[in-house]
């Protein structure tokens, strides 16, 4: 066990992944020399050479399309796009290609490729540096999608990516990449696909999150606990696959469910989950499920904490969940 | 013949090394090149009576795909756009194949999942083609970096039309090759129409092949529908490519007899003179007249073959056609290795009901 940020645990993740296996290799802007922006990549350039540490021209769509015909032919290559923001330019690489090669050629040519792209707000960073589009992903057939909250989730859904023989988008919450701190295990240490982690856990009502939300989520089960509401937690972990076994269970248990997200309400991952419960927990509800979410805006610059959910605009939601039946 | 290699304004190509196509090879793609005239013949009219879906002819073509087909080894990887059946045939799919993934039969290798022309055979290094365009030339880039990395010395062969050179990932790939180096050869069959949009309103570059020069990479143009022409560049390049010399932009100007597709109407945006014009210098009647000037070849051989090759068709066909139609239960199958929990949910939902209908009674 090390104590680790969560981004020094993306780090030790890739070390790991490209120690475990000569094929891994990994590949974006500013990956190599630079050690990546936020310092993801950082040494890996010293320790396994240009051969596989590729710094690559500025160029969304050639990252993912080179990883995709780097993974066709065999190897396993982790692309990192800077920021999630800039991933629009290889959208049709990865909406088109990427997901869809295993289907289209009737499993003969499976893409074993993981993108990483750090994504969300607060950190100051505008339009186009903050958004939180995990629900583009998970509508994708074909892709997987996985979103750690904790510097041990960080690199034990990593290795678990990087190990999958499908591709698998990683988001990274760049807003907690250093303001979160947990003890990692050292080695090989993989954390399985849909398998949600219970936070806390409660009686009252189930706060859903993942991601940079998980912490104001657990903020607000610990205000509501002072108030006497017994609120669950549940980090959903990935998104696809998903984990409907847990979710189910917390809210038969529960009787209520808030779900928090940073990305727009309008189609965003939430709605997905709220259809779940409809579908499938209606007869447990006490209450009307609710959603905590960014607003169906761009998302700004100046006003991004109001725009943000926390701790208080979830625990007012669990409140006026739990009144309400 | 050297002469049918132009280059107006790149670097100039030496063109001479065509020794290795003795009569019988040039018999030999002929022959390929007739095949794929008749398999293309059959398809238009297979499609317009409702037996496979929607089609993307390739005549005009045959002697760009064949000549390179040719010029490669078996160990070489292909990245196709949709139109490269004579690509196809040449790396050694039995006709068989081609039709059953014309229908999406039972024994579809891709299993009944792509329209027409979009194959798959892992076998050949022919990959899974797709119907947007251009994405397959970074790809084709990424696999030439992975080979280099193993010191293969394979090279990565991506083909695509005049149009593919607006977009994002012509740009993308040929400058990523250009920076690596990778030993990848762009195959650009210029057919002159992007759908209804002429060659010289897609760039106003003199050719497409002075495009490579923007990312440090040789560009040649070449008579499409001469084959020594085509597999002599081709091979240039495949040399180059596998001993360190980099990449190269091949433009085979050719020219679309038919339509883009099986929906198109190409009178709406040209004349039936200009393609006669065209036609004038059809790759097939080419090769044919050097055959038979240079005595290895003659009329009657050449109806005999015309003959037995449209019989092999019609049995190939006729027997994918009786084949049983794909499986409806593998819907679900390849999404993923192991599918999620919730393709299992929709398995079973599927299952429930009639495969092609509602629900059971």
């Amino acid at each position: 066990m090390t104590e680790l940020t969560l981004v020094q645990a993306v780090n030790r993740g890739l070390h790991e992944a490209m120690r475990q296996d000569p094929e891994v290799l990994v590949l974006g802007e500013d990956v190599g020399v630079n050690g990546g922006v936020f310092r993801a990549t950082e040494g890996l350039y010293k320790e396994f050479g240009a051969d596989r540490v590729i710094d690559t021209p500025l160029s969304e769509t050639g990252i993912i399309g080179a990883a995709i015909g780097m993974a066709l032919y065999g190897l396993k290559p982790i692309a990192e796009i800077q920021f999630l923001d800039f991933i629009y330019p290889a959208f049709d690489q990865i909406v088109s290609e990427l997901a869809k090669f295993r289907y289209r050629s009737g499993g003969q040519y499976p893409c074993h490729v993981v993108v990483r792209a750090p994504y969300g707000g607060g950190v100051k960073g505008g339009l186009y540096h903050s958004q939180s589009t995990e629900a583009y992903f998970a509508h994708t057939a074909g892709l997987k999608v996985a979103i750690p909250s904790t510097p041990a989730d960080a690199k034990g859904l990593l290795l678990t990516a990087v190990h999958d023989p499908d591709p698998v988008i990683f988001l990274e919450p760049k807003r907690i990449y250093r303001a979160v701190t947990g003890e990692v295990p050292d080695g090989d240490h993989r954390v399985p696909f849909g398998q949600a982690r219970l936070v806390r856990e409660g009686n009252d009502v189930t706060l859903f999150a993942y991601g940079a939300m998980v912490g104001p989520a657990a903020e607000a089960a610990e205000a509501l606990a002072a108030e006497g509401i017994s609120a669950e937690v549940l980090d959903l972990r990935t998104l696809v696959p998903l984990d409907e076994r847990a979710i189910l269970a917390s809210v038969e248990k529960t009787g209520r469910a808030v779900i928090v997200h940073e990305a727009a309400r309008t189609c965003g991952f939430g709605a997905e989950l709220s259809a779940v419960l409809a579908e499938k927990a209606f007869y447990s509800l006490r209450a009307p499920v609710a959603r905590v979410t960014g607003y169906d805006t761009p998302f700004p610059y100046a006003l991004e904490q109001a725009y943000l959910p926390n701790g208080e605009t979830i625990a007012h939601a669990a409140r006026t969940t739990v009144r309400a039946g | 013949m050297t002469g049918a290699i132009a280059d107006p304004s790149g670097p100039t190509v030496e063109s001479t090394e065509v020794a290795d196509l003795t009569p019988e090879r040039l018999r030999d793609a002929y022959r390929w090149m007739v095949l794929s005239r008749t398999v293309d013949e059959r398809c238009l009219s297979l499609q317009r009576q409702g037996r496979i879906g929607f089609y993307a002819p390739l005549a005009g073509q045959e002697a760009a795909q064949v000549g390179t087909a040719l010029a490669l080894k078996p160990e070489d990887w292909i990245f196709p756009a949709y139109r490269e059946v004579a690509v196809a045939l040449v790396r050694g799919t039995p006709l068989g194949r081609v039709f059953d993934q014309m229908i999406g039969n039972a024994f579809d290798t891709s299993k009944g999942r792509q329209m027409p022309n979009h194959f798959a055979w892992r076998d050949q290094h022919y990959v899974s083609a797709s119907s947007p365009i251009g994405t397959q030339i970074t790809q084709a880039v990424g696999a030439a970096m992975a080979a280099q990395r193993r010191r293969d010395g394979i090279v990565t062969v991506t083909f695509f039309g005049d149009g593919a050179t607006s977009s994002n990932d012509f740009h993308a790939g040929l400058n990523l090759a250009g920076v690596f180096q990778t030993p990848t050869v762009f195959v650009c069959q210029n057919n002159q129409w992007a759908i209804s949009l002429p060659r010289e309103q897609q760039t106003r570059s003199a050719t497409l092949a002075e495009k490579g020069s923007a990312y440090g990479i040789p560009g040649v143009v070449v008579d499409g529908n001469n084959l020594r022409a085509v597999y002599t560049a081709v091979s240039e390049a495949r040399r180059r490519a596998v001993s360190g010399g980099g990449p190269t932009l091949i433009e085979a100007l050719v020219y679309r007899f038919g339509p883009h597709s099986t929906s198109d109407d190409p009178r709406r945006y040209r004349t039936d003179q200009q393609v006669a014009a065209a036609k004038e210098r059809d790759p097939i009647a080419l090769l044919r007249a050097e055959l038979i000037e240079s005595g290895d070849w003659d009329a009657a051989r050449d109806a005999q073959l015309l003959e037995r090759l449209r019989a092999e068709v019609a049995t190939a066909f006729e027997a994918s056609e009786a084949a049983p139609p794909v499986d409806p239960a593998s819907l679900f199958d390849d999404v993923f290795l192991t599918p999620t929990p919730r393709l299992e949910e929709e398995r079973r939902e599927f299952a429930e009901r009639e495969p092609m209908g509602g629900p059971r009674p």
